[in-house]
């Protein structure tokens, strides 16, 4: 098990220091340099400047060298400075970290508490009218775009009825828990709305299949209880499968926190990644995408051991 | 797979698959036709998609405008058409352009196996594995003319188009090559594709001609299922002004201003959501329904 966990922790290792050079190399192709934006905040800069400038920051080597210098720092905590909040990028990020895994956790552990007992419920007798409800359900949830429905959300509960704030993270002068509990609200409902389907589905599909092994038949006839079946001798290996699925959408999480943040006004790492690029703040930008392959990357890590955990029959190799 | 096959009965089940399979198509046919009327309609009113009218900003609906204005006064209905048209341009075009690349480097690594295979496969695995979105919205967001494109490309009014349907076949290969690449390393040890290649046949005509055969059924399920998917990568990329670019409409950039009308003209946030909602819902029935009755074992489900 600890070998098996330190080679893909070594791989992961590879895949985030390939990933950071491509994102490096990225950052410097998106519009305008960094030269740029200094020369046009400040008109006394002459061309002999820019040059010079060039050079002191190093941008006048080559992508290679440059990336490695960067790397360099980075690897000893140092990832820059933000033009756009005037803070150190570490500074700017930690916070942002915190609420983004507050949204995603919270919208996380909901979306599982409905999508799992629905999926196994739905299964129990597939063609049912609960069957195909759940089965329009989840179609309808792996269909809405999650911006609109973050849009109708506002629209209902907080143009229309008033009851919930359209955005932010809590009222100016109010940082009470109720007023950051209503403030989440919305964010987490469009989150777990949009993920509850595909999750329901693969719980169904899982379940389905396992329901008609023979075991089952074997666990019935020895005449074990309805609900010890489906929770003992069938949910554990229909997990299996989900499991994988589950921890694999952590990835799109980041980019479902990417959608409602923005729409939301949260300060999250999805917002600051957007406000990031769209501002041309190239340090706080590549440090956001690094935070999050690498949350992303971690939680494929932990997909895969409890993965190997759940079934016994994997092994470690 | 031919078409009989297809609809032929097994028993009340063959006719819900053909059922299930009907309305999908039906309705992704009526949204084609709404699509295509949109310029002859737009000629007979006199009007243009993106005709930009300030002294009729947020006019409600009127014989002029069936559906009303939206914020900067452009007919709702026409953008609503034009949307539907790059929707559906952008989700066939670059589905077929992902299905394409993934199934030439799913046959290339299952065929011929080895470190490729393995270094193609760590490949899709990293893909697989990234927080796509954040960096959909860092690629989107490339000057092109870093990349050395020409500048009659980059300046073309298209250009948008252009780039998100290259983008989303980028990210959106993976599913159909780890299938392609499953089901051509068990089919290369079968005799059929053992005899061929007896016979002398070079690796490319046994790839094409007697491998890829075999595996249309699933890369069109796969196709299919993956045109709503990319729908809604367009909407999203278009909505946060990263996609589809005015003055061409899109549902996804027609629901950008509609956060700051939302209080003023809740129809404009409501129409090319459901828009999107409606096509993505086919697009996925339509899929489902292909995979129940092409795909035996996945039909029981």
């Amino acid at each position: 098990m600890t070998r098996f966990i330190l080679r893909r922790l070594v791989q992961a290792a590879l895949v985030l220091a390939i990933m950071s050079f491509i994102i490096y190399a990225l950052i410097g192709l998106m519009p305008g340099d960094p030269i740029d934006l200094m020369i046009a905040s400040d008109p006394h800069l002459s061309a002999a400047d820019a040059v010079r400038l060039k050079a002191l920051y190093g941008l006048d080597r080559p992508l290679f060298e440059r990336y490695l210098a960067w790397a360099q720092a980075a690897l000893a905590g140092d990832f820059g400075y933000s033009r756009l909040y005037a803070k150190a990028a570490l500074t700017v990020l930690a916070p942002r970290l915190g609420n983004t895994a507050i949204l995603m956790g919270a919208s996380f552990a909901l979306t599982l508490a409905i999508a799992l007992p629905l999926g196994i419920a739905a299964a129990r007798r597939p063609g049912s009218a609960f069957d195909a409800m759940v089965n329009l359900l989840g179609f309808a949830g792996i269909s809405v775009p999650s911006f609109w429905l973050a849009l109708m959300l506002i629209l209902v509960f907080a143009v229309a009825l008033g009851l919930l704030p359209a955005g932010g993270i809590a009222t100016i002068g109010d940082g009470g828990i109720l007023d950051r509990l209503t403030h989440l609200a919305l964010p987490v409902a469009t989150l777990t709305l949009a993920s509850v389907g595909g999750h329901m589905r693969y719980m169904r599909g899982a379940m389905i299949e396992t329901l008609q092994q023979d075991y089952i038949r074997t666990a019935r006839a020895k005449g074990a209880g309805e609900l010890g079946v489906l929770l003992h001798h069938a949910l554990r290996n229909a997990l299996i499968p989900v499991i994988t699925v589950v921890a694999l959408s952590f990835g799109s999480l980041f980019s479902g926190a990417l959608v409602t943040e923005t729409m939301f006004a949260y300060p999250g790492m999805g917002k600051l990644i957007y406000d990031s690029v769209l501002g041309n703040d190239f340090n706080l930008a590549l440090a956001g995408l690094l935070l999050a392959t690498l949350t992303t990357l971690l939680a494929n890590l932990a997909a895969d051991i409890a993965y190997a955990a759940a079934d016994p029959r994997i092994t470690y190799g | 797979m031919s078409a009989a096959r297809l609809v032929a009965g097994r028993g009340w089940r063959g006719a819900l698959g053909r059922k299930r399979l009907l309305w999908p198509a039906l309705v992704l046919l009526a949204l084609a036709a709404a699509a295509a009327l949109g310029p002859p309609l737009a000629a007979a009113l006199g009007q243009d998609a993106s005709l930009v009218d300030l002294h009729h900003r947020l006019a409600p609906p009127s014989l002029g405008h069936l559906l009303g204005t939206d914020e900067i006064g452009r007919d709702v209905l026409l953008r609503l058409m034009e949307g539907g048209r790059v929707s559906l341009l952008v989700g066939g075009t670059a589905a077929l352009a992902a299905a394409i690349l993934g199934t030439a480097i799913g046959l290339i690594a299952g065929y011929r196996g080895g470190t490729l295979d393995a270094l193609l496969m760590r490949l899709a695995d990293g893909v697989i594995a990234l927080p796509l979105l954040p960096l959909l919205v860092v690629l989107a967001a490339l000057d092109l003319r870093k990349l050395g494109l020409p500048a009659a490309i980059v300046q073309s009014d298209a250009v948008s188009l252009y780039r998100i349907i290259a983008l989303v076949s980028l990210v959106g290969w993976t599913t159909v090559a780890r299938l392609v690449r499953g089901a051509s390393l068990s089919l290369r040890a079968r005799e059929f594709v053992r005899a061929a290649e007896a016979l002398g046949a070079r690796p490319w005509r046994v790839m094409l001609v007697h491998i890829l055969p075999n595996l249309a059924t699933p890369i069109i399920v796969a196709t299919t299922l993956s045109v709503g998917e990319i729908i809604l990568l367009e909407s999203v990329l278009s909505f946060l002004g990263l996609g589809i670019e005015p003055p061409m409409a899109s549902w996804g950039n027609m629901l950008t201003g509609a956060q700051e009308t939302i209080a003023l003209a809740p129809q404009l946030a409501l129409y090319p959501g459901l828009m999107i909602l409606i096509t993505v819902i086919a697009c996925n029935f339509l899929g489902d329904g292909l995979q129940a009755a092409l795909d035996p074992r996945a039909g029981r489900r």
